[in-house]
C-alpha cells in the first residue's frame, strides 16, 4: 500500500518486545550454558560488566568459557536416561492419545451440526481450567487409598490396592489426560473440514465403510494428525509438572532434571545446559510443527 | 446426517467421561466431611470456610488476579499488533524470525521459557517479584492472543477495509472504526483465554518470581507436594466453578446473536 | 431513472477522436511487478470526462491490478497516473478523487445500510443535515428507501449490489471503479441492471471505469472497451468495432463467435483482398484495406451470423463458398447453431435466426450443404 503511515510501527512494538523478552534470553540462557558454576551471586561465572572491567578484561574473560556441562550430559547417566525417557514417555503417549482421540473427534464431527459447538464447547472447557488442577484430580482417584483403588477393592476386583501414584502409569495418564484438547482440536477441525460427499463418492465407487474410511477420510485428516502430534509431543518432552507430581522418583524427565538441577542445586550452568540441549532435541519436531502450520494456513 | 450413530455415540460418550470424571469427583469431595479423599464422610462446606480464613491462600489468589488481569490486558494489544503485522504487512524484513518467535512459544516447554527469562532478569538485574511475573506472562500470552486473532483476521474480507480507506478513512481510523468492531469477538476471546492461561500457570512464574509474589497455582503446587488437602479441592472447585461460568456466558452470549442474526436473514430473504 | 433516452447523448460522444480533448485519466506507459511475475506491462491509456470504459479480459490478464493501482491499492512499479492534470503517485487511497465498488462489495457488516452510505461523507466531515439529505437521495437513486435501517446481511444480493453504489457514488467522485460489479448476480438480474448502470451513468455525468470479464457487459455498457491479455492492451475500441474489425484473432476469439479460416494471399489490391484457401477448396474474396502481401498466409475471421447455410449449390461456386456435410446442430431457441464439416477438412460454424416457429428443419444431421458469404461480411486477419 502506500508509505505516507507510520505502519512500522505496529510492528516494530510486538517485534521488539519478542526479541528482548524471547530471543535474547535464549543467547543469555546459552552463555551461562558455557559458565561454571559458583557459590555466588549470580552463581555463575564468568560474569561480564565492560562497565566496571573494561573491555579488555571482558574479553580476556571469555577464556573462562567452558564445554563442561554439554560433555556433562553424555557422560552423567542421569542426563542421558533422563532425555531418552522423555522422548519415550512423550512418544508413546502421544501415539495412545492419537489413538483415544481420533474416535472422539471423528464423533464430534460427524456429529448432528447444531451439536458441534457445544461438543467443541465441552473439549475446551477443561483447557480453560487450571492446568494444575488437573492433574492434582488424579492424585486422589490413583493413590494407594485413593478412589479408584477403594472402588476396585469394594467390588472384589482387587484383594491388594493397586500402586499407580508414582509411577510412570500415573504419568502416562496425566499426560493422555491433560493434552487430549490439543489432539482432539486440531483432528476435529480437519475432519469437520471434510465435504461429506467425498465419502459418499467413495461409497459410490465401491468401497466399504471402512475402505472409505482408510482411503478418503484418514489420509484428509493427516493435516490434523500432525498438528496434534506435535502440539502433544513438543511440550510432552519437557513436561515437569505431570512427572513431579504423578510421577515417583525413578521417573526421570528431563523438564524435572532441569528443574531439580536449578531449585535443588543451584547449578545453573547445568539446568542452561540442559535447556539448551532440549532446544536443540525439540528444534526438528518444532521445525515440522510451523512447516505444516504455514502450509495449512496458505490453503485456508 | 441428522442423529448419532452408534458409534459415534460410544466414543463420545467414553471421551467426555475421561475428560470429565475427575474434575467432577474433584468437586464432589470437596464437599466431603471427612479428611480422607475415598472415604466419603457426609457433606460439609466446612473446606469453603476454612479457605476463607486463609490469609495465605486470599494473598495469593488476589495477586494471582492482578498478574494475570494486567499480563492479560498487555498481551491482548501486542498480541493483536502482532498478528497485524503477521496478517497485513506483506513480507517486512525480518518476517520469518519474527514469526518464528511468536510461534515457538505455544509449544516450547515452559521449563525453558521460565529457565531463559529468570536469566534475563538475573543478567540486567531486575529485583524479581510481581512486576518480573507480569514481563513474563505477557510474553508467552501474547503468543497465543497473536495465533487467535491472525486466525480472524486471515478470515476477513481485506475489501472491506479497502473500501473504507477508498471513501476517505484514514488507515489509522479504519483499524478502529472497521477492524476492530469486526475482530471484537476474537480479540475479546483471546483476551479471556491470555488471562486463563496467566491464572493457570506454575512453572514460568516459579522462574519468575522473587519475594513476596505467590501465585496460586505456586501456593497449590507446595501443598500438594505435602499430600491432597480438602482444602486444595475446595480452592480448585471455585476456580472450575469460575471459569465454567464465564464460559458458558460467552458462548450463550454469541450463540443468541447468531440465532437473531439467522432469523434476519431469513426475514430479508423472505421480503426480497 | 431518466425521463428521455440516453441515445442523444450516447450517439454523439466520441472525445477520443477528438485531438483538443483533454483526458480525465491519463495512464501512461504503467507497468506493474509481483515479483517476477510482470501482471500490467508497460500500458498506457487516455480516458474522457463522462467516459463508460471497460477493461475486458479473463481472470489474470491484468485488469484488476490496473484498477487497484488507480484506486491506490497498488503502486505502479513504473510510468505514471494522473486525474485530471493531478499526478497521483504518492496519494494515498484515502485521499484519491475516486471511489471504487468492489467486487464483494465490501459492506462493513457491523454496520446499517445508512451508515454505510454515509460512510465516506462523514469521513469528508460534510454537515451532518448534508449528510441526512444526500443518504436519502441516494437510497432513492438505488431504490431502496426501505431499508435504510437493515444491516447488510439482511439484504438479498441484489440489494446489497445497490448499497454498494449508492455507497460508492454517495460522494460524488471524478471517477466511479466498478470491480466485477455484477458477477455475483444472476443473469436476468445481471442483464436488467447493466441498463440501470447506464442510465444512472448518464444521469450522474460520472466518469465509469468498469472491470469485467464477462464480455456481454462490456458491449452493453461501454463507450470504448480494452481488451486486456497478458498484461497488456490488445485493443482499445468502441463495441461494435471490436465486434465487426478486431485487430487479432485473438480479440476476434474473445469477443462472440468465430470462424477463422487459414489461407494464402494471392492478391492485394483496390480494396480487394483474395486468398486461396485448402480448407474451402477454393478463392475468398474480402472486401478491405490490409496491408497483407501476395504470399503471406492470413486467416479470414467470418462470424457464424454471416454465413448462409444451403442444400443447393450458389452461382459462382469457386469464391465464397464451402462445401460440408452437417455434423451437429445446437438449437438455442432465438438461432440454430450449424457445425459443418468441410470437404477440405476442419470446420465451419453457421448461426441461423429461428425467425419462424419451426418443428421440421429444412436443413438436418448428415445434409451436404453449401456455406457461403458475401466479401465484405468478414475480415482478413495477420496475427
Amino acid at each position: 500500500m502506500t508509505n505516507t503511515n507510520h505502519r512500522w510501527i505496529v510492528r516494530a512494538i510486538p517485534y521488539l518486545w519478542m526479541l528482548v523478552l524471547f530471543f535474547i534470553p535464549f543467547i543469555i540462557v546459552f552463555k551461562i550454558s558455557l559458565s561454571s558454576p559458583e557459590i555466588a551471586q549470580p552463581p555463575y561465572s564468568p560474569t561480564f560488566d565492560p562497565f566496571v572491567d573494561g573491555w579488555s578484561e571482558t574479553f580476556a574473560r571469555f577464556a573462562e568459557f567452558t564445554s563442561a556441562n554439554y560433555l556433562r550430559l553424555f557422560v552423567d547417566s542421569i542426563y542421558v536416561s533422563s532425555y531418552l525417557s522423555s522422548i519415550w514417555i512423550a512418544g508413546s503417549s502421544t501415539v495412545m492419545m492419537l489413538f483415544i482421540a481420533y474416535p472422539l473427534a471423528y464423533g464430534m464431527a460427524r456429529a448432528p451440526k447444531s451439536w458441534r459447538p457445544t461438543l467443541v464447547m465441552m473439549v475446551i472447557l477443561p483447557f480453560w481450567t487450571s492446568f494444575l488442577i488437573r492433574v492434582y484430580a488424579w492424585i486422589s482417584i490413583l493413590s494407594e487409598e485413593g478412589l479408584l483403588n477403594s472402588m476396585l477393592l469394594s467390588l472384589g476386583i482387587i484383594d491388594e490396592p493397586l500402586v499407580i501414584l508414582s509411577t510412570n502409569a500415573a504419568v502416562y495418564i496425566g499426560i493422555l489426560y491433560s493434552y487430549l484438547p490439543f489432539m482432539v482440536l486440531p483432528l476435529y477441525s480437519a475432519l469437520e473440514k471434510m465435504d461429506e460427499s467425498l465419502i459418499e463418492a467413495a461409497k459410490d465407487l465401491g468401497c466399504t465403510n471402512i475402505q472409505a474410511f482408510w482411503k478418503v477420510t484418514f489420509p484428509l485428516s493427516l493435516p490434523g494428525v500432525i498438528a496434534g502430534c506435535f502440539l502433544v509431543f513438543i511440550p510432552a518432552v519437557g513436561e515437569f509438572v505431570i512427572p513431579d507430581l504423578l510421577g515417583g522418583s525413578d521417573t526421570v524427565m528431563i523438564g524435572k532434571t532441569m528443574w531439580e538441577e536449578f531449585f535443588n542445586n543451584r547449578d545453573w550452568p547445568a539446568a542452561s545446559a540442559v535447556a539448551i540441549a532440549l532446544l536443540i532435541v525439540l528444534m526438528i519436531p518444532i521445525m515440522i510443527f510451523q512447516n505444516n502450520q504455514a502450509k495449512q494456513q496458505d490453503m485456508g | 446426517m441428522k442423529r448419532f450413530s452408534t458409534f459415534n455415540a460410544v466414543s463420545l460418550t467414553a471421551g467426555f467421561a475421561f475428560l470429565y470424571l475427575p474434575i467432577l469427583l474433584l468437586i464432589l469431595y470437596s464437599f466431603n466431611a471427612g479428611r480422607s479423599v475415598a472415604v466419603w464422610g457426609g457433606w460439609s462446606t466446612k473446606w469453603y470456610a476454612s479457605v476463607f480464613s486463609n490469609q495465605q491462600l486470599l494473598d495469593a489468589a488476589w495477586i494471582t488476579l492482578k498478574v494475570a488481569f494486567l499480563s492479560a490486558s498487555v498481551a491482548t494489544i501486542l498480541g493483536t499488533m502482532a498478528a497485524l503485522a503477521l496478517a497485513r504487512h506483506g513480507r517486512f524484513a525480518g518476517r520469518t524470525l519474527f514469526s518464528g518467535m511468536v510461534y515457538a512459544p505455544l509449544v516450547m516447554p515452559e521449563v525453558i521459557t521460565g529457565l531463559s527469562l529468570l536469566l534475563l532478569f538475573v543478567s540486567i538485574n531486575v529485583d524479581r517479584g510481581f512486576w518480573t511475573i507480569v514481563l513474563a506472562h505477557i510474553t508467552f500470552t501474547m503468543c497465543f492472543v497473536a495465533v487467535v486473532v491472525q486466525s480472524r483476521l486471515v478470515s476477513f474480507d481485506r475489501s472491506i477495509e479497502e473500501a473504507a480507506l477508498d471513501l476517505g478513512c484514514t488507515p489509522f481510523m479504519t483499524f478502529f472504526r472497521i477492524t476492530l468492531p469486526l475482530i471484537l469477538p476474537a480479540v475479546i476471546s483471546s483476551w479471556m483465554l491470555a488471562f486463563t492461561l496467566s491464572l493457570d500457570d506454575l512453572v514460568i512464574s516459579s522462574f519468575t518470581t522473587g519475594p513476596g509474589a505467590t501465585t496460586l497455582p505456586m501456593k497449590i503446587y507446595s501443598d500438594v507436594r505435602l499430600g491432597v488437602k480438602p482444602e486444595i479441592n475446595a480452592v480448585c472447585s471455585m476456580m472450575v466453578a469460575v471459569v465454567t461460568v464465564t464460559v458458558i456466558i460467552a458462548s450463550i452470549m454469541t450463540k443468541r446473536q447468531e440465532v437473531e442474526r439467522e432469523r434476519a436473514e431469513r426475514l430479508a430473504q423472505t421480503k426480497s | 431513472m431518466a425521463a428521455k433516452s440516453i441515445g442523444p447523448i450516447r450517439r454523439k460522444f466520441a472525445p477520443w477522436d477528438d485531438p483538443s480533448a483533454k483526458p480525465l485519466i491519463r495512464i501512461e506507459n504503467v507497468s506493474k511487478n509481483f515479483g517476477s511475475f510482470t501482471a500490467v506491462n508497460n500500458v498506457s491509456l487516455d480516458i474522457f470526462e463522462r467516459e463508460f470504459f471497460a477493461l475486458l479480459g479473463p481472470s489474470g490478464c491484468g485488469k484488476t491490478t490496473l484498477m487497484r493501482m488507480l484506486a491506490g491499492f497498488e503502486t505502479p512499479s513504473s510510468g505514471s497516473i494522473s486525474i485530471a492534470g493531478l499526478d497521483l503517485a504518492g496519494i494515498p487511497p484515502h485521499k484519491r478523487p475516486v471511489n471504487m465498488m468492489f467486487q464483494s462489495y465490501a459492506l462493513f457488516p457491523h454496520m446499517t445500510v445508512e451508515k454505510n452510505i454515509a460512510f465516506g461523507l462523514e469521513m469528508e466531515k460534510l454537515p451532518k443535515g448534508e449528510i441526512t439529505a444526500r443518504v436519502e437521495e441516494m437510497l432513492k437513486l438505488v431504490k431502496l428507501e426501505g431499508f435504510a435501517l437493515r444491516k447488510p446481511h439482511q439484504l438479498s444480493g441484489g440489494q446489497r449490489q445497490r448499497v454498494a453504489l449508492a455507497r460508492a457514488i454517495a460522494k460524488r467522485p471524478k471517477v466511479l471503479l466498478l470491480d466485477e460489479p455484477l458477477g455475483a448476480l444472476d443473469k436476468k438480474l445481471r442483464e436488467e441492471t447493466q441498463f440501470e448502470l447506464l442510465d444512472l451513468q448518464v444521469a450522474l455525468g460520472m466518469t465509469f471505469v468498469i472491470v469485467t470479464h464477462d464480455q456481454d457487459e462490456a458491449m452493453t455498457m461501454a463507450d470504448r472497451i480494452a481488451v486486456m491479455d497478458k498484461g497488456q492492451f490488445v485493443q482499445i475500441s468502441r463495441p461494435a468495432e471490436l465486434y465487426e474489425q478486431p485487430v487479432s484473432k485473438y480479440v476476434a476469439d474473445f469477443i462472440g463467435d468465430i470462424n477463422l479460416i487459414e489461407g494464402r494471399v494471392e492478391k492485394n489490391d483496390l480494396g480487394k483482398i483474395i486468398l486461396g484457401s485448402d480448407t474451402t477448396g477454393g478463392m475468398i474474396e474480402a472486401s478491405g484495406e490490409s496491408a497483407v502481401k501476395n504470399g503471406d498466409t492470413a486467416w479470414f475471421a467470418l462470424r457464424p451470423e454471416k454465413v448462409s447455410i444451403s442444400l443447393s449449390p450458389p452461382e459462382n461456386p469457386s469464391v465464397n463458398t464451402a462445401t460440408g456435410t452437417v455434423w451437429d446442430i445446437g438449437y438455442v431457441g432465438d438461432v440454430s447453431v450449424y457445425h459443418v464439416r468441410l470437404d477440405g477438412g476442419g470446420t465451419m460454424r453457421a448461426s441461423i435466426a429461428n425467425t419462424r416457429r419451426i418443428v421440421e428443419r429444412p436443413i438436418s444431421w448428415e445434409d451436404k450443404v453449401f456455406l457461403t458469404w458475401a466479401p465484405d461480411s468478414g475480415i482478413v486477419l495477420t496475427k
